[in-house]
């Protein structure tokens, strides 16, 4: 998708892979046919930039055609560089300016609660995004309502454009920071499936606050010369890189992986 | 000496046949979304600790399960009116006018104008007439920026009677509006119970020849007041109470340059990309004619009281006077050249 494109942030939706397809997969109540079910859970992408792994789950539970897919940042296509909720069926905010889609989630959780719906509202964000001052204003509301029905994820892959989050602006200790916001925290390692399965059960029994889930990740992940490597924060792979990668993930690249 | 000075302002101001003093705006929006509230369950309010103020506060009392205090966090408050609306409610979000826009800018772009929202913003302390507090307080950059967004509409009412019948059409229109209100009570143009607005339409409240007056806010009394001035000289002005600014009524604008050739607009907010910017960008691409604006000239103002502010900022029906004198004379110098 990205290869074709020429553009856009492999490593960052790299790292929440398994975090969206535990979710889709095995968690949330959704229905393609009908996108605006009002009881469906919801998945905010706050880090609009990691949409393309969010484009493929979402096409391959048929939301639109899987060849769509390879229209990602055209013109002529519906699949924007980041989120866009006017054009693409499932997705539920537009977002891309950081620090947005958590106070967007808690607006679908006070609605829920509003209309004793019982959907369950999960938001997935950055660690360099939490950089981000609303998404503090955020966390004081969430927890100041005890929206249980709202689970983060923050995906700590560790790294952020211009370098690694520790030595851009550090957000650690992060657990302690969303404790001490009146949140329940959860730390795992968000590539392990078992892991993500047991946090969101974790997460669906919380009562009287909001939880987190501090996933710890790798940038990258999957694909040996992306992982770890910043250089992929922000751009596409060359054909031989897309080659190479595509071996590596066992897929063959003259059909574009998933086709 | 110029004319303007051998003016003899005190006897024109005699002539002022003035308003009474009614409400503030706040204050019939305040009310009058308690009394929607009643019949509209999918209302939600959100307040950026500003409720006793914006008067949102009147819709908490009665409604408190559907009235969230976001506390000073106006940019989350925002976010969550975004995700409120995308589940179908009616968010109305609420703080002073300079704080709800700019500090809410990107969430707004993103969450409200790009996502196709029906989010209403209702800021209050519009303009500089709040007064005393101060520039920090006080919004004359809010249209600008509101009008700038794609798809939003902006209103800025007269009184309280406009006021009190605009924000239902706030309500039922599919899409965002900013709505400003003023912190002052303020001359009532319309009598009470007065319904003949309507959302995107200026309304002609005198018909002249010579000279439009175009005008939101406050300024639409103070245009009034200067049309009545005008008047008694022999300039009869047609005076247009502008209170949607966008999406301007075009139709009527184009209407009025060509009955009278000349147009002035008034407006109590900075004179880059408001209400004058407005009608110079639809007159210039249908019908130029010669154009003054009265508003803030590329300044902030200062602390002081209200009246004092007015005329030390040139927001009265002096300066909208003094406008039509400089207008008039390029339009006779224009047919003098035909």
């Amino acid at each position: 998708m990205i290869h074709r494109a020429g553009s856009g942030h492999p490593g960052g939706a790299l790292s929440l892979v398994e975090i969206l397809a535990e979710l889709y997969a095995r968690r949330m109540r959704f229905d393609p046919e009908h996108p605006d079910w009002p009881d469906r859970d919801r998945l905010i992408l706050s880090k609009g930039h990691g949409v393309p792994a969010l484009y493929a789950a979402l096409a391959w539970y048929g939301y639109f055609p899987k060849e769509e897919l390879l229209t990602l940042r055209r013109t002529d296509g519906r699949l924007e560089g980041h989120p866009d909720r006017c054009r693409v069926p499932g997705i539920e905010a537009s977002t891309g300016s950081l620090g947005q889609g958590l106070s967007i989630g808690i607006g679908h959780a006070l609605s829920g609660r509003l209309d004793q719906r019982t959907y369950r509202t999960f938001v997935i964000l950055g660690d360099g995004e939490i950089q981000e001052g609303q998404v503090w204003e955020a966390a004081l509301f969430a927890s100041a309502h005890r929206l249980d029905n709202l689970t983060a994820f923050i995906d700590c892959n560790g790294f952020q454009l211009d370098d690694a989050v520790e030595k851009i602006l550090s957000i650690e200790p992060v657990a302690e920071k969303w404790e001490s916001f009146g949140w329940a925290v959860r730390e795992i390692d968000g590539h392990s499936l078992g892991e993500i399965e047991e946090a969101i059960r974790w997460a669906d029994g919380v009562r009287g606050k909001p939880s987190v889930i501090v996933a710890r990740t790798v940038k990258g992940k999957g694909v040996s010369f992306m992982e770890g490597n910043n250089d992929f924060h922000g751009r596409a792979p060359t054909d031989e890189e897309f080659e190479h990668a595509m071996k590596e993930l066992g897929a063959h690249p003259e059909r574009e992986a998933f086709l | 000496m110029t004319p303007e000075e051998k003016t003899n302002w005190t006897e024109r101001e005699g002539r002022l046949e003035r308003f009474p003093i009614g409400r503030a705006t706040r204050d019939a929006y305040g009310e009058v979304l308690a009394a929607l509230g009643a019949d509209h369950p999918e209302i939600v309010v959100l307040d950026g600790d500003l409720a006793k103020s914006t008067k949102s506060a009147v819709f908490a009392e009665r409604f408190p399960d559907r009235f969230f205090n976001a506390g000073i966090a106006e940019a989350n408050m925002a976010g969550i009116a975004s995700g409120l609306a995308a589940c179908g409610k009616i968010p109305f979000i609420s703080s002073f006018a300079s704080f709800l826009i700019c500090k809410t800018f990107d969430q707004l772009r993103l969450g409200v104008s790009y996502s196709k929202l029906p989010v209403k913003l209702v800021g209050s302390h519009g303009g500089i007439t709040l007064g005393p507090d101060g520039v920090s307080q006080m919004s004359i950059e809010d249209i600008a920026l509101a009008a700038s967004l794609p798809g939003m509409t902006v209103v800025v009412p007269a009184d309280e009677v406009s006021t009190g019948a605009l924000v239902p059409q706030v309500y039922a229109h599919p899409g965002a509006v900013f709505l400003r209100t003023g912190r002052n009570k303020v001359p009532r143009i319309y009598d009470p119970g007065d319904t003949d607005f309507q959302l995107g339409k200026g309304r002609v409240l005198r018909k002249g020849g010579d000279v439009a007056l175009v005008a939101c806010g406050i300024m639409v009394a103070e245009a009034i007041y200067a049309a009545q001035v005008l008047e008694a000289e022999g300039v009869s002005c047609t005076v247009v109470d502008m209170h949607t600014v966008k999406p301007i009524d075009e139709e009527l604008l184009v209407l009025v340059a060509r009955e009278c050739g000349a147009v002035v607009t008034a407006e109590e907010h900075q004179i880059y990309g408001g209400l004058g910017a407005i009608v110079s960008s639809v007159l210039g691409r249908n019908h130029p004619v010669p154009l003054e604006h009265v508003a803030l000239r590329d300044t902030f103002a200062k602390s002081g009281e209200p009246e004092e502010l007015k005329k030390l900022y040139g927001l009265t029906w002096r300066e909208i006077v003094i406008a039509v004198e400089r207008v008039l004379g390029r339009k006779r110098r224009e047919l003098s050249e035909e």
